[in-house]
């Protein structure tokens, strides 16, 4: 072949090696290759995106309120969340603590069927969750809210949102955001479940605040296994 | 799916076609990309409409309760999520556990969870329901009320629960003429024989092994497979520290290698044939009996022994095996007394089973009855006698011959498909009881989930018998408690189901002597071994499946035991000499024959097994187990006869075929390097630090690598070699913690087995004498890690506090972290191995590990879980991790503490303190690996004045 294509070159007869149909071919191949390439990215990254879009409510079974509740009402994160403090999982008000004030409150309004009739019936609402992490993920709701994150730096203004949505892409270079350097976003303990944005810390009041927590290393925060095992 | 492609459809040459071809596969890869895939669904969080008192969701709850073993229970803490059981834990205050358990306590949970369990009622195959039942036991029990019970019998195993036996003793007042059998395979006869022969009725033996300085058993593995091995593991260890004080000495005599024969200081391994002969003459030797002829078998072995027993009065044992022959337990008792050692190495008790009975004696009344057709209804509650009661009754025929029976089983079993009626079992995690421990301490079993499938429990189907069909288990038990607490409110009641364990009802002391047996006559014909065909076998209950009870849990099905390291199978062990005379090898088929029955059994050598003898595990060869115990191994109790429950005289014959047994450890042997260091106690006491003499057996002094700040924690583990046993508890502990999955026999085979702790065994030859050894390797945590530095995606990585963790989300498979792992300690999921798919053991994973997915490498992480979960919550306090808070799965479980862990930057933990003992020592060195996981070295406490273990196998023919 090489021997051939010598000779060719020798006798000056520069033919080309490969016809025009088979540059063609190579053409449209590769552009075939290039545009799968870019439909599968597309295709894979849709496939891992979560169901609902940022700040899009996704349905319930109960159009709840957050506004209503926290804004309005001002009733504490706490009453509802009971577990927040004391577990990983923030915790869903089970249908009796919802009742407290709704046995009284708004008691007969069709409305709240579905919630009188799971108590009637000891049936469990389901509820859709707005905040999916991936399961190999684990987040701990206690360890951030007793380290002074308060709630709205992942939930947003959840006191200005008349239906739940996701405030936050929840990936994780957000979640790296903040444990590559944590200071900006921590506030007093005091204002943990505030809605109310506080003013931005200080350099001074950030070093206070990482000492008041006992942040000393923030290499811990990045290692692997604070979040995945 | 639309549009999908094949194969062929790329490979056309024809250029023409290009551009529909194109447009076509743009087409298809939309659509594979539309329909393929989609994106994860939405989930939902589903609270409850009343919140249950204490529930914290996210948070696991702990139960006090009980397993039982042969009806013996073992206080349990089980770890509960969101309600779902999913690990068990040892009850410190429990006297048969102090927060310890065996491999079958760890297994629980899977057989819970066991999706072949029995959901329904079945007469005669088919499916009824609870009221069919009942209506159709009214109609029976009307009539036994007219006849006073003729007819009426009642199979049970053995009775610890006080509840049943009241319920008993109610049954008997009801129906007097009713007949109650008992009937466990693994039973206790000839020690009751022997203790009715030593001091004219029955009465238990608690041992107290952590005041015996001498110890000698008798072919008596109580290690493992007994209600009692976890504590008397914990006790016996207690005096096998070197740096505490004096150790004990342990002496084995035993035909199968057991645990105890690995941990003895002087092993050796006798038939048990000759086993009987050194008893009768070690007892002629001490002055207790002046017949019985013939030498001793082990005269050096013995000579050793007089002088430690003469040296230490008051602090000697002798612990007998079951099997050994009734009138050599009373032999053995009135040694023991004659020792000095009652009240302190041992003493006797009121037995803790409610009437023991002749369990064979029992089982052969029953079979008699029913040919007598004196049976007219049959309840059998639990046990599976078809299939497990002594082989020539033939019980899963005579059963079919009984007008009305009913079982009351987990599984539908081989029992169950004799009888006209069977009733799903609650299982113990699903039940109101009681039990007794071995030592008699009372506990409540309360449940820790509601019945999955409608089972009922033992206490239920006693109600129906009672005629109180409505009188729920929990009536039964709170009922029984009530009275008998005497307070009017229930604080003790709740106190009991808090702590699991009832204070003040461990069975008190009896003080009896044993008057000295007629001599002991001369050896049974089955002891015997006459000539290389006619072999002793022994039946020993099997370290994964009991008494075939476990059968369908794969979990211990994969474990591999202990010694063999054999899975998924059991096998004829024999040892080297005899399989030469045989000329069989491992894998090879034998047949045996034992009066007009036969079984086919794959060999497997061992050793140091004894010769002229074959060891036949039990509890395999099922054949309604469910999928994962049907048809492994082979049916031992084909052999086992009412005549000699333990042995039988067996004619071997090789047949051309093969079994194909997998081991998990093909190689026994060192080869020379020190992986397993060890030392006797005068090499100890003259040279403290000689696992880590020599150059190569320290961490070199320089390494190129940068150090790693060693702030904060800093995790660090330290295995005790002197106090582990071999048990395999660790393992299938920490399967149940991490979520690791079952390969199966013919992964195992390829080596693809995914326990994260393995327990290695090799063997040690000195001089003749051939001993096992035992080492857990988990991962080592290197602090050079050799995994790391290969790793092209940072998969394997260093965390802050030292630990070497495995991130699954960005493993790639490439599996080059396992290949340079010097300790092999990797595991890769070659395929989907976790199941996914089945409900019920989803509900069985615990929510704090990742489920791994096909292609991901996994490995030990010290319980990153647990740790996480401790700092998360002694920061919460704003407090440090106090030393023993985190606790690995492998340390909690382990019956003899073996494994420490904890902060080796806390200058007052217990690992900090155990890596400065003499006898800590790196694995492999010499490699500058620097292992957080370090092992204390061996140490033997051997009798100077036996001529070294060279010269204690005695036999000639060796």
């Amino acid at each position: 072949m090489l021997r051939r294509t010598a000779c060719r070159l020798l006798r000056g007869v520069m033919a080309q090696v490969f016809d025009r149909g088979v540059v063609l071919a190579f053409k449209v191949g590769a552009l075939i290759g290039l545009v799968l390439i870019v439909a599968l990215s597309f295709a894979w990254r849709w496939s891992i995106a979560y169901p609902y879009a940022l700040h899009a409510p996704p349905p319930q079974p109960l159009p709840f309120s957050h506004q209503h509740h926290v804004r309005d009402d001002g009733i504490d994160c706490r009453y509802c969340h009971t577990s927040v403090e004391k577990s990983a999982f923030a915790g869903i008000p089970s249908s009796d603590i919802c009742m407290t004030c709704h046995s009284q409150l708004f008691s007969q309004v069709a409305l709240f069927e579905p919630l009188r009739q799971s108590l009637r019936m000891n049936a469990r609402l389901r509820w859709t969750r707005v905040n999916d992490l991936p399961d190999f993920v684990y987040f701990d709701h206690s360890a951030h809210v007793s380290h002074g994150v308060p709630c709205r730096e992942c939930h947003g203004r959840i006191d200005q949102m008349p239906l739940t949505a996701r405030a936050a892409s929840l990936e994780m270079q957000w979640c790296l955001s903040c444990h590559r350097d944590p200071a900006p976003h921590l506030v007093e303990p005091e204002h943990v479940f505030d809605m109310q944005p506080q003013p931005a810390p200080s350099k001074v009041e950030q070093g206070h605040l990482l000492a008041h927590y006992a942040i000393l290393d923030v290499r811990r925060l990045t290692d692997c296994s604070t979040c995945h095992r | 799916m639309q549009g999908e492609l094949h194969p062929d459809d790329l490979q056309s040459d024809s250029f023409s076609d290009e551009r529909r071809r194109f447009l076509k596969l743009l087409a298809a890869s939309a659509a594979l990309a539309g329909s393929g895939c989609s994106g994860p669904p939405p989930e939902t969080i589903v609270p409850f409409a009343r919140s249950p008192e204490e529930s914290l969701p996210g948070r696991p709850l702990f139960y006090a309760t009980h397993l039982t073993l042969g009806g013996y229970g073992m206080g349990v803490l089980v770890e509960t999520n969101e309600g779902r059981p999913t690990k068990v834990e040892g009850n410190p205050l429990h006297p048969a556990s102090l927060g310890a358990t065996d491999v079958f306590g760890q297994a629980a949970v899977l057989q819970l969870w066991d999706p072949e369990r029995s959901q329904t009622i079945l007469h005669r195959g088919a499916v009824a329901t609870w009221s069919e039942f009942l209506l159709a036991m009214e109609e029976r029990l009307s009539q036994f009320d007219r006849s006073r019970g003729e007819g009426l019998f009642l199979l049970t195993g053995r009775v610890c629960s006080p509840t049943l036996q009241h319920q008993l003793e109610r049954l008997r007042e009801r129906y007097p003429q009713a007949n109650w059998h008992q009937y466990e395979p693994l039973h206790r006869d000839f020690e009751l024989q022997g203790s009715q022969l030593a001091f004219g009725r029955t009465y238990d033996t608690r041992y107290f092994l952590d005041r015996a300085r001498v110890l000698l058993t008798l072919d008596a593995d109580f290690l493992s497979c007994a209600p009692c091995s976890v504590r008397y593991a914990r006790d016996l260890i207690k005096r096998r520290n070197p740096e505490a004080g004096p150790m004990s000495r342990i002496y084995a005599l035993e035909s199968f290698p057991g645990l105890i024969g690995a941990k003895a200081d002087h092993r050796l391994a006798l038939s048990p044939g000759e086993i009987r002969q050194f008893l009768v003459h070690l007892a002629r030797s001490l002055g207790i009996s002046s017949e019985g002829a013939g030498d001793s078998p082990a005269p050096a072995f013995e000579n050793a022994l007089l002088q430690d027993l003469n040296a230490n009065p008051g602090a000697c044992l002798i612990m007998p095996g079951t099997a050994l022959a009734p009138e050599l337990h009373a032999l053995v008792h009135v040694i023991n007394h004659r020792l000095g050692g009652v009240g302190k190495t041992f003493e006797h008790i009121e037995p803790v089973a409610f009437e023991p009975t002749l369990h064979r004696e029992s089982i052969r009344q029953l079979a008699e009855a029913i040919d007598q057709r004196r049976v007219q209804m049959l309840v059998i509650l639990d046990g599976n006698p078809a299939y497990d009661a002594p082989a020539d009754l033939e019980l899963a025929r005579r059963l079919r011959a009984v007008p009305e029976s009913v079982h009351l089983s987990l599984y539908v079993d081989e029992t169950s498909t004799q009888c006209t009626w069977h009733v799903p079992r609650a299982h113990e995690f699903e039940h109101w009881s009681d039990t007794r421990s071995f030592e008699g301490t009372v506990g409540i079993v309360q449940p820790l989930i509601a019945p999955l499938y409608g089972g009922r429990s033992v206490h239920e189907l006693m109600s129906v018998l009672l005629r109180t069909p409505a009188t729920t288990p929990y009536d039964s038990v709170h009922t029984y408690w009530q009275r008998s607490f005497s307070a009017a409110d229930d604080d003790a009641w709740h106190k009991a189901l808090r702590d699991g364990v009832v204070p003040g009802t461990a069975r008190p002391a009896v003080s009896i002597t044993p008057k000295v047996p007629a001599a002991p006559p001369a050896p049974a014909a089955t002891l015997l071994h006459r000539d290389p065909t006619s072999l002793v076998a022994s039946f020993v209950p099997d370290q994964s499946v009991f008494d075939g009870r476990f059968a369908n849990n794969a979990w211990l099905q994969e474990i591999p035991r202990s010694m063999s390291k054999l899975t998924w199978d059991n096998a004829a062990y024999v040892s080297p000499h005899t399989a030469a005379e045989l000329r069989v090898e491992t894998g090879d088929e034998i047949e045996m024959r034992h009066g007009p029955r036969s079984i086919r059994a794959g060999i497997w050598v061992l050793p140091d097994h004894a010769d002229g003898c074959v060891t036949l595990p039990l509890g395999y060869g099922r054949t309604h187990a469910g999928s994962i115990g049907n048809g492994v191994g082979f049916d031992a109790y084909r052999l086992r006869t009412l005549e000699d429950p333990w042995h039988a005289d067996v004619q071997v014959a090789a047949t051309s075929s093969k079994w194909s047994l997998v081991t998990t450890q093909n190689h026994a042997q060192m080869q020379g390097r020190k992986i397993l260091r060890r030392a006797s106690a005068e090499e100890f006491a003259h040279n403290p630090h000689f696992a880590t003499s020599d150059e190569d057996e320290r961490i070199p002094d320089h390494t190129l690598y940068p150090d790693y700040p060693r702030d904060s924690y800093q995790w660090g583990m330290v295995i005790d070699l002197n106090a582990c046993i071999g048990c395999n508890a660790c393992t299938i502990a920490c399967q149940a913690e991490n979520n690791i999955p079952v390969v199966g026999k013919e992964e195992v085979d390829r080596g693809r087995e995914m326990h994260w702790i393995r327990v290695d065994r090799y063997y040690r030859e000195e001089g003749r004498h051939i001993g096992a050894e035992f080492q857990p390797v988990p991962c080592m945590q290197c602090e050079r890690a050799p995994c790391e530095v290969v790793c092209p995606v940072e998969a394997s990585i260093h965390d802050s506090q030292g630990l070497n963790v495995q991130v699954y989300n960005r493993c790639v498979g490439t599996r080059f972290c396992s290949n340079n792992c010097p300790y092999k300690v990797r595991r890769f999921n070659f395929l989907q191995y976790s199941n996914t798919t089945e409900e019920s053991l989803k509900a069985l994973q615990n929510p704090d590990v990742t489920v791994r997915q096909r292609g991901v490498m996994e490995k030990c992480t010290y319980c990153v879980q647990r740790i996480q979960r401790g700092r998360i919550d002694a920061q919460r306090s704003g407090q440090r991790i106090q030393d023993g808070e985190v606790v690995t799965a492998c340390q909690a479980v382990c019956p003899t503490q073996a494994i420490t862990f904890g902060d080796i930057n806390d200058p007052d933990s217990q690992v900090r303190r155990l890596k400065a003992s003499p006898r800590n020592y790196a694995l492999l060195a010499q490699l500058n690996t620097r292992p957080r996981t370090t092992y204390l070295a061996q140490v033997v406490n051997i009798n100077p004045a036996a001529d070294g273990p060279a010269s204690e196998r005695e036999r000639d023919e060796v």
